[in-house]
């Protein structure tokens, strides 16, 4: 089993704790893990990006190959679209956000950017903020993309729930069953799919 | 077996624990900060009595940690790579001197500039100052190595220098934790009087102490599990990987064995032997390092004349940025996977000033100030604000280096180009600001200096600022009239307010000092919710 992800997404969306929750679900499964992460100055409002990798085996490097990576997840579409030299061009897929987070005057028009993401074979793209908000959850963005690319990531989403509870126990049952249920109703989108 | 998830920062931190540490001494900087706040939240070293508080700058904390290694017990220090130029003095020295107690000096390089202003790779200071350096290529190597870091140290009574990258900082992975925990060391003095008095006399004797030290220290090298040599069937070729390098080289052999034997190097100095086998056995060698061409250079030589040498020199790898498995995969000439190209429409999003950041209000009334004047007048520093030189504001025109705001202004204002206005912020001041102001006050300057005080060292993530609540009595303490030191806080509703007391200030003849004080956004969101946490925990 290998499986190599890109979470990414703008400071302060939640890309890194979801990278968090991965990481702490895999090395409950006893597998190899490596992630590596932006931190410092492109933390402000700059984008940022995670390589996970996950493999039963031993893990050379920290940063993903080009062309090798399984899922791009992310909370933006365009940040999406940046880390598109990553991506296994056949068997890839890109699980995103649809809305965009405009902080850049030449933010690209939506319909282009949506467009380009679908160019991709394997991609679903959903408002994921609306399910997250319809949940009365309006953080939880980043937990509706993780439920949605569950699907994808060879993790039982068992062992996510229990991550997040791992995760988020100390700020109380609230947050973790806000999380958990934004996690399954991501996970929803998919199965229709 | 206990098997920990850590960055590489904090493994690096926990193996001090771990291996007997006393104190951990260092100025915050990407990539390095991790490493002192992990001591900071750790319990246990809470429990140990490990001291972990921010120093000044690098220079005070290195010195810092020289003197615990003095007393005899085992002192760490950490700096991203600039700091080490800050550093420089002590560290030199402080291979004459050697150590007492063990002493390592991590230096977190930061290659491709992700959050720095130039790239230096720290092995060249630490080959010119003669002392070992290891290289960890993973986090658990960054575990062990602090453990045998603090035994060289001692074996060879010199401080040492782990050296690691971004990618090693910053990336997290299962490290293995040892249960055979070293105690601290009692307070001893050195057995030598002499040692830490580098009067010429004694110096000169312990320089050629540390000459007579290289032999034994390459032994450690040649016999150091780090370094390796693998046996490849395919000697047309040698790869010497060093630190990092090596992952990425494995990278491209998942699914095959690498047909060309491989020179593993995460111990320095540089085992002649080992290399010199490989240079007999090979017919041309391909150089990785993640850095510099430190270990190319050499191998090459001044007339280059031997056999191929490849690497950062001869366009088989960049001169400049950071390796990855594709750049490496390409230099051995393999075949490399691509992914799609990054679409046209995807445009930069550049860090910027948060929403509601304190120095947005400074900017936009500097600015408005400003604009009275010629161009090019604001000389700024490092730290969240130097993002005031991207639009929109557009209000600073030089950073450098740590404090240079201060005194660039003042060179300037000397050459006649008046009026010069430096911008830094309060954590900055303290690091190397105050002897700048000290400049200035002596010569009478005119300059007007800003010093942002958002009341944390904000962009390295929000790090206690050793300047809080002490910058007016600095500035009074090194001279500056009281009158010409003017608090004001950085607000719309304040803003012709703002704009007037900095007119004023920028029209005196002399030394002025101006303090626009805000918390800082982010952290005062997380000092809040960390407050809320309490309570509930409480509840």
């Amino acid at each position: 089993m290998k499986i190599d992800i890109i979470l990414c997404g703008v400071g302060g969306m939640g890309a890194l704790s979801t990278a968090a929750i991965i990481s702490q679900a895999a090395l409950d499964m006893g597998l190899y893990m490596k992630q590596a992460e932006t931190h410092g100055m492109a933390q402000r409002g700059g984008d940022v990006q995670s390589h996970l990798r996950l493999s039963d085996k031993e893990i050379a490097s920290d940063l993903i190959p080009d062309g090798q990576c399984d899922i791009i997840l992310s909370v933006e579409p365009m940040e999406a679209l940046r880390y598109l030299p990553y991506l296994n061009k056949e068997e890839g897929w890109v699980i995103t956000n649809e809305n965009p987070f405009i902080n850049i005057p030449n933010y690209p028009e939506k319909e282009e950017v949506l467009a380009e993401v679908k160019k991709v074979k394997n991609s679903i793209v959903f408002n994921a903020d609306k399910i997250a908000l319809d949940l009365g959850n309006p953080k939880g963005t980043n937990m509706v993309v993780l439920g949605a690319a569950s699907k994808y990531l060879k993790i039982d989403i068992e062992k996510l729930e229990k991550a997040i509870n791992d995760t988020f126990g100390r700020k109380g049952e609230e947050v973790v069953m806000a999380n958990i249920n934004a996690l399954r109703a991501g996970r929803e989108v998919a199965d229709k799919i | 077996m206990e098997k920990l998830l850590l960055l590489g920062d904090e493994a690096i931190a926990q193996a001090a624990i771990d291996a007997g540490l006393s104190g951990i001494f260092g100025y915050p900087g990407t990539p390095s900060t991790e490493i002192i706040e992990y001591i900071q939240a750790s319990k246990e070293a809470k429990g140990k009595n490990i001291r972990s508080s921010w120093a000044s700058n690098e220079k005070t904390a290195m010195e810092a940690a020289l003197g615990m290694s003095y007393a005899g017990k085992r002192a760490m220090f950490t700096c991203k790579h600039v700091g080490m130029n800050v550093a420089a003095d002590p560290f030199m020295n402080s291979a004459i001197t050697g150590v007492n107690g063990g002493l390592v000096y991590i230096s977190a390089d930061d290659p491709s500039m992700h959050s720095s202003q130039d790239e230096q790779d720290s092995r060249y200071y630490a080959l010119w100052a003669k002392i070992p350096i290891l290289e960890p290529s993973n986090q658990q190597e960054a575990y062990d190595m602090i453990h045998e870091a603090f035994e060289l140290s001692e074996k060879f009574r010199l401080p040492v220098m782990l050296r690691i990258t971004t990618r090693l900082a910053h990336s997290r992975a299962g490290v293995v934790i040892r249960k055979d925990k070293r105690e601290q060391n009692q307070i001893a003095i050195p057995e030598n009087p002499k040692q830490f008095i580098l009067l010429p006399v004694n110096a000169r004797r312990q320089y050629k102490e540390l000459l007579a030290k290289q032999d034994g220290l390459e032994l450690e090298s040649k016999n150091s599990s780090f370094n390796k040599y693998i046996d490849g069937e395919n000697k047309s070729l040698g790869v010497i990987a060093c630190g990092l390098a090596y992952n990425y080289l494995m990278e491209n052999f998942t699914q095959t064995k690498c047909p060309y034997p491989i020179l593993k190097i995460a111990q320095y100095p540089i085992p002649t032997e080992m290399v010199n086998k490989m240079y007999q056995e090979c017919d041309s060698i391909l150089v990785l390092e993640e850095g510099q061409p430190l270990f190319e250079e050499k191998l090459k030589g001044f007339l280059n004349n031997g056999k191929k040498i490849m690497g950062r020199l001869d366009g088989t790898l960049t001169v400049d940025g950071e390796l990855n498995p594709a750049k490496v995969g390409k230099a051995l000439g393999l075949e490399v996977s691509e992914g799609f190209e990054v679409p046209s429409i995807v445009a930069p999003r550049p860090p910027k000033l948060c929403e509601g950041c304190p120095h947005a209000d400074t900017y936009k009334a500097l600015n408005e100030v400003m604009a009275d004047f010629s161009k090019g007048r604001v000389f700024a520093d490092i730290g969240c604000y130097t993002l005031g030189a991207l639009p929109p504001y557009n209000a600073i025109n030089t950073t450098v280096d740590m404090g240079a705001s201060i005194t660039m202004a003042k060179g300037a204002s000397e050459a006649g180009f008046q009026p010069a206005v430096a911008v830094i912020g309060d954590s900055t001041f303290t690091h190397s600001g105050m002897t700048g102001l000290l400049d200035c006050v002596v010569d009478n300057t005119p300059v007007t200096i800003i010093i942002l005080d958002n009341s944390i060292t904000a962009m390295t993530g929000s790090q206690k600022s050793n300047a809080t609540g002490r910058i007016e009595s600095i500035c009074e303490g090194i001279g500056v009239a009281k009158e010409h030191i003017r608090v004001i806080t950085p607000l719309k509703k304040f803003h012709q307010e703002n704009v007037n007391v900095l007119k004023e200030e920028i029209a005196y003849q002399g030394v002025s000092v101006v303090i626009p004080r805000r918390e800082c956004l982010v952290w005062l969101n997380k000092k809040r919710k960390e407050e809320k946490q309490k309570q509930k925990q409480q509840e």
